[in-house]
């Protein structure tokens, strides 16, 4: 399973499954990442963390640790 | 009949820019009791009874953050009259996610949709009479930054107050999903208001821990929790997350038309340059000089010498015609001075008589008389041919450093010609350019003309209005500060610092924004803590106020040099290794603190919006560095006042002479700050410096830490040695290493604490925070003092063992596992509004 960690720069995916608990879910989830949304990966960060993504038309910066917890195909 | 108006809505939405349009200059800034939240109120222009309060940017109403708690708590308890619900009309879909958690509270709202001006520009379409009906509430255009709509928005918000309409939901989750909501909301008829159930509801089944405080009796919903978890295969939290995001895309097609063309917008062709992947760390550092080099070295060093050495000194010229002319004759008066005095040290010392000059040439005196100092200088010159050479120290007034210079009789003829030109009177400032002259001088003035006693002279002058100095001083450079980072918070950049540093500082528990206010702290403290007010996460901003002061900041720099210069013969690694110290002391304090009981409480996920990038308004920049700057002011004031107040009294009085009296400066010996460091230097013993003079002049230091220079000056200086040769002798290099490392690390001086306590918003914190701080270099001291000691033969003791003792549980606080916490603890009253 791809994670979005995995996934290159410039690319679009669609987010299948979040998984995980808690605070870090439910924040996740709060800014828009839900399943059956698009995600484009815009770029990382120059120290190669974390990473940006324009999701429901906004940018929104997240850790790559926290990108493990969404499955996208 | 007076009304409650809340403003909700995202960060970065306009929310503060709405605020300031609707309630100009008739502000309350304040926090919410006992955390480190903003909170603002203000009335609401034109009319009286109607009170804005402006919540904390948020989300969304969740449990996990303490903005979001705030907000909420505040929502459900108060019962504000209405709720503004502001949504950023470029950002819509993400922004409606909290529409509809509001919109469940039971309060009538209106939904204002800013930046209006900016979504007809780029050719999208919002469609607000569907969007209205969709949503289930009144909706206004408005643009807060140009000032249209918003009379209508607040209008209509009063209208809705007076006519207390409750906002009823139109949103609908799946069947399945309301099917159970209702379930729930039925159990709760009678125990919440009617009109709060369906909140209540979703939150009970979310499994929210924060809920329950707000209900009286206890309501079991874990067989519709399992009976949802079940039918969805996910967890409640996520299911109705879920619900409205996907209600939200089936309404949004309708709401919001966009402009086909995919373009780059302005602000995508600047983070393509800004936060690029070569670029980015260029770009970054270049910034943060700037910011540096204008408020720390260039503007805000004149700006605070101005305030300390001007307004709170001798005087400064109007727009400093004339400092140039008169620093360069005042400079060149003070060299002959040196020289000639140089050379009656000398003379001296080769058992000629001087003495008779030098009391002529005594300036301090009272019946200093220039003519008489002419008369007898001249006589002595005629004894002193040009081949003559002289060799005398000359000491620095800043860091006591004193220097070997020999002169020769010709460089004396010349110096005698330079006080003759001047009339053996140094220059006025007052002659060059308008002067004028600063509060302690009108004061002192004052005073001598009303004939106040000395005792009361000293603390007005040395007290009062050196602590109000010392309060106000601070201000200036704190106001230019907070302009740059008013501007790169309100630009957008500020969320990109995080985004760039945010790897090296989440290793040691602190936010990538933290990296501000260290920068600046090594300039001066007090900004520096006042800087982490940009940091969002409560835990980071507390942590980095906790530790900011690790860095030497400048008037660390003067001791550092003497301790350098006096203890180590002047080695070049002291100065660097004190950087170093405090680098170390940050990244380990902050490794050991995250995982600490009162640090790890706090989930703190870094998940975060990187706004689009936009100029700021030049009044918003400005209000938000005079909300700051006064604020410190305010809070940070009082402390700092009392405190400088008790140090001057316990510094200057004392008995001598069997008679409690008022002391002057070189009489510190018989103080009673002196008596309590003959008391306490105990403690010090296991540093290796249990001696009163480094005590009290630790204590003194906290004043301001240049003063631990001035101190040690007078308690090491008056023998016949140099300062720096009697202090040498009394530490060794690691007793005097420790003693350095302890006056670092320990306590900042008052006015940084006042800005400590003034950012806690938290007597507890404040505490701890010093607390922390003492402990911490105590700690670190000893440790240099007994692990140095060891090495360089100075035997094993109790103490070592201590030493050691200490560096295991070190090891072990800094390596022991850890795992973040789930839930957020902290328990946040939201007093009725005044």
């Amino acid at each position: 399973m791809k994670t979005l960690r995995e996934v290159a720069c410039g690319q679009t995916v669609t987010v299948k499954k979040l998984s995980g608990a808690g605070p870090v879910k439910r924040r996740i989830m709060d800014m828009g990442i839900t399943k059956g949304v698009s995600i484009y990966v815009r770029k990382v960060a120059p120290l190669g963390d974390p990473i940006e993504v324009t999701v429901r038309g906004y940018e929104l910066s997240l850790r790559k640790a926290d990108a493990e917890m969404i499955e996208v195909e | 009949m007076s009304i409650k108006i809340a403003l909700a809505g995202n960060p970065n939405c306009g929310k503060t820019t709405l605020f300031n349009a609707l309630t100009g200059s008739n502000q309350f800034v304040g926090n919410w009791p006992g955390v480190t939240v903003e909170k603002k109120e203000g009335k609401l222009k034109g009319h009286k009874d109607v009170t804005i309060m402006d919540l904390p940017g948020i989300y969304s109403l969740s449990p996990y953050t303490l903005e979001e708690v705030v907000a909420r708590n505040y929502l459900i308890n108060e019962k504000p009259d209405a709720i503004i619900n502001i949504v950023d009309g470029t950002n819509i879909e993400r922004n409606l996610y909290l529409s509809t958690q509001i919109l469940e509270l039971g309060i009538p709202v209106i939904m204002a949709v800013n930046m209006m001006d900016i979504v007809e520009k780029s050719g999208d379409k919002i469609y607000v009479d569907k969007l209205s009906k969709k949503i289930g509430c009144e909706v206004v255009e408005i643009s807060a930054l140009k000032g249209t709509g918003i009379q209508k928005a607040a209008e209509k918000a009063v209208a809705l107050a007076q006519k207390n309409k409750t906002s009823i939901p139109v949103h609908e989750f799946t069947k399945d999903a309301e099917d159970i909501i209702e379930r729930v909301e039925d159990k709760l008829v009678g125990v919440v208001p009617d009109a709060q159930r369906r909140f209540f509801a979703i939150k009970l089944l979310e499994k929210d821990d924060k809920i329950q405080d707000q209900m009286n009796t206890s309501v079991d919903v874990s067989k519709e929790i399992a009976e949802m978890e079940e039918k969805f295969d996910d967890d409640t939290e996520s299911i109705i997350t879920n619900e409205r995001y996907t209600y939200i895309s089936s309404i949004i097609g309708e709401c919001l038309k966009k402009d086909r063309k995919e373009k780059l917008t302005t602000s995508d062709k600047i983070d393509k340059i800004v936060t690029n992947r070569w670029l980015a760390l260029p770009i970054f550092a270049a910034v943060m000089w700037l910011v540096y080099f204008v408020s720390v070295t260039t503007v805000g060093d004149i700006a605070t010498g101005w305030a300390n050495d001007g307004v709170f000194g001798d005087g400064w010229h109007l727009f400093g015609i004339g400092t140039a002319s008169y620093t360069e004759v005042a400079d060149e008066y003070t060299d002959a001075e040196t020289i000639v005095n140089g050379f009656l040290d000398y003379e001296s010392e080769q058992g000629v008589d001087v003495e008779s000059v030098q009391t002529a040439l005594d300036s301090e005196a009272d019946d200093y008389d220039p003519a008489a100092a002419k008369a007898a200088l001249t006589e002595f010159a005629t004894t002193i041919s040009d081949a003559d050479t002289a060799t005398y120290s000359v000491v620095d007034e800043e860091t006591m450093a004193d220097e070997e210079v020999t002169s020769t009789g010709a460089d004396f003829q010349e110096a005698v010609a330079t006080m003759d030109k001047y009339d053996y009177t140094a220059p006025d400032p007052a002659d060059y350019g308008v002067w004028i002259p600063g509060i302690p001088v009108l004061v002192e003035n004052v005073l001598d003309k009303v004939g106040c006693a000395e005792w009361l002279r000293g603390l007005i002058l040395d007290g009062i209005v050196a602590g109000l100095g010392a309060v106000l001083g601070f201000v200036p450079q704190i106001l230019i500060l907070f302009i740059f980072l008013a501007f790169l918070e309100g630009c957008g950049y500020m969320a990109r610092v995080a985004f760039i540093m945010d790897r090296v500082f989440r290793k040691f528990g602190l936010s990538g924004k933290s990296f501000i206010p260290m920068l600046i702290g090594s300039g001066c403290g007090v900004p520096g803590i006042m800087a982490s007010r940009t940091i969002e996460n409560e835990r980071d901003r507390r942590m980095t106020i906790m530790t900011t002061t690790f860095i030497p900041c400048g008037a660390k720099l003067p001791f550092i040099a003497m301790v350098a210069g006096a203890i180590f013969g002047g080695a070049s690694w002291v100065a660097p290794s004190a950087y170093f110290l405090g680098i170390a002391a940050i990244i380990c304090s902050g490794i050991i603190l995250k995982k600490t009981k009162m640090f790890a409480g706090d989930p703190a996920p870094f998940v975060m919006e990187l706004p689009a990038y936009h100029m700021p308004t030049i009044g918003s920049v400005l209000r938000s560095m005079w909300e700051r700057g006064w604020s410190f002011i305010k809070k940070a004031g009082t402390i700092i006042l009392v405190s400088t107040i008790a140090v001057w009294f316990t510094t200057y009085f004392g008995v001598m002479d069997g008679k409690f009296q008022m002391l002057s400066e070189d009489q510190i010996d018989y103080s009673i700050l002196a008596t309590i460091g003959k008391a306490i230097c105990w403690i010090f013993i296991p540093q290796g410096w249990g001696n009163w003079q480094a005590t009290v002049a630790s204590v003194t230091g906290l004043v301001a830490k240049e003063n631990i220079v001035g101190t040690l000056g007078i308690l090491y200086g008056g023998g016949d040695a140099s300062v720096y040769a009697t202090m040498g002798a009394a530490f060794t290099a690691v007793s005097g290493y420790s003693f350095l490392a302890f006056n670092l690390l320990c306590a900042p001086c008052f006015a940084a604490m006042g800005a400590i306590k003034r950012e806690m918003n938290n007597t507890k914190w404040f505490w701890t925070a010093v607390g922390y701080q003492c402990g911490f270099a105590y700690l670190v001291s000893l440790v240099v003092n007994q692990i140095g000691g060891l090495f360089t033969g100075a035997g094993f003791s109790i103490w070592t063992i201590v030493a050691i003792a200490v560096i295991v549980a070190f090891i072990y606080l800094l390596a022991r596992p850890y795992k973040e916490s789930q839930t957020l603890n902290v328990s946040v009253k939201t007093s009725r509004a005044k």
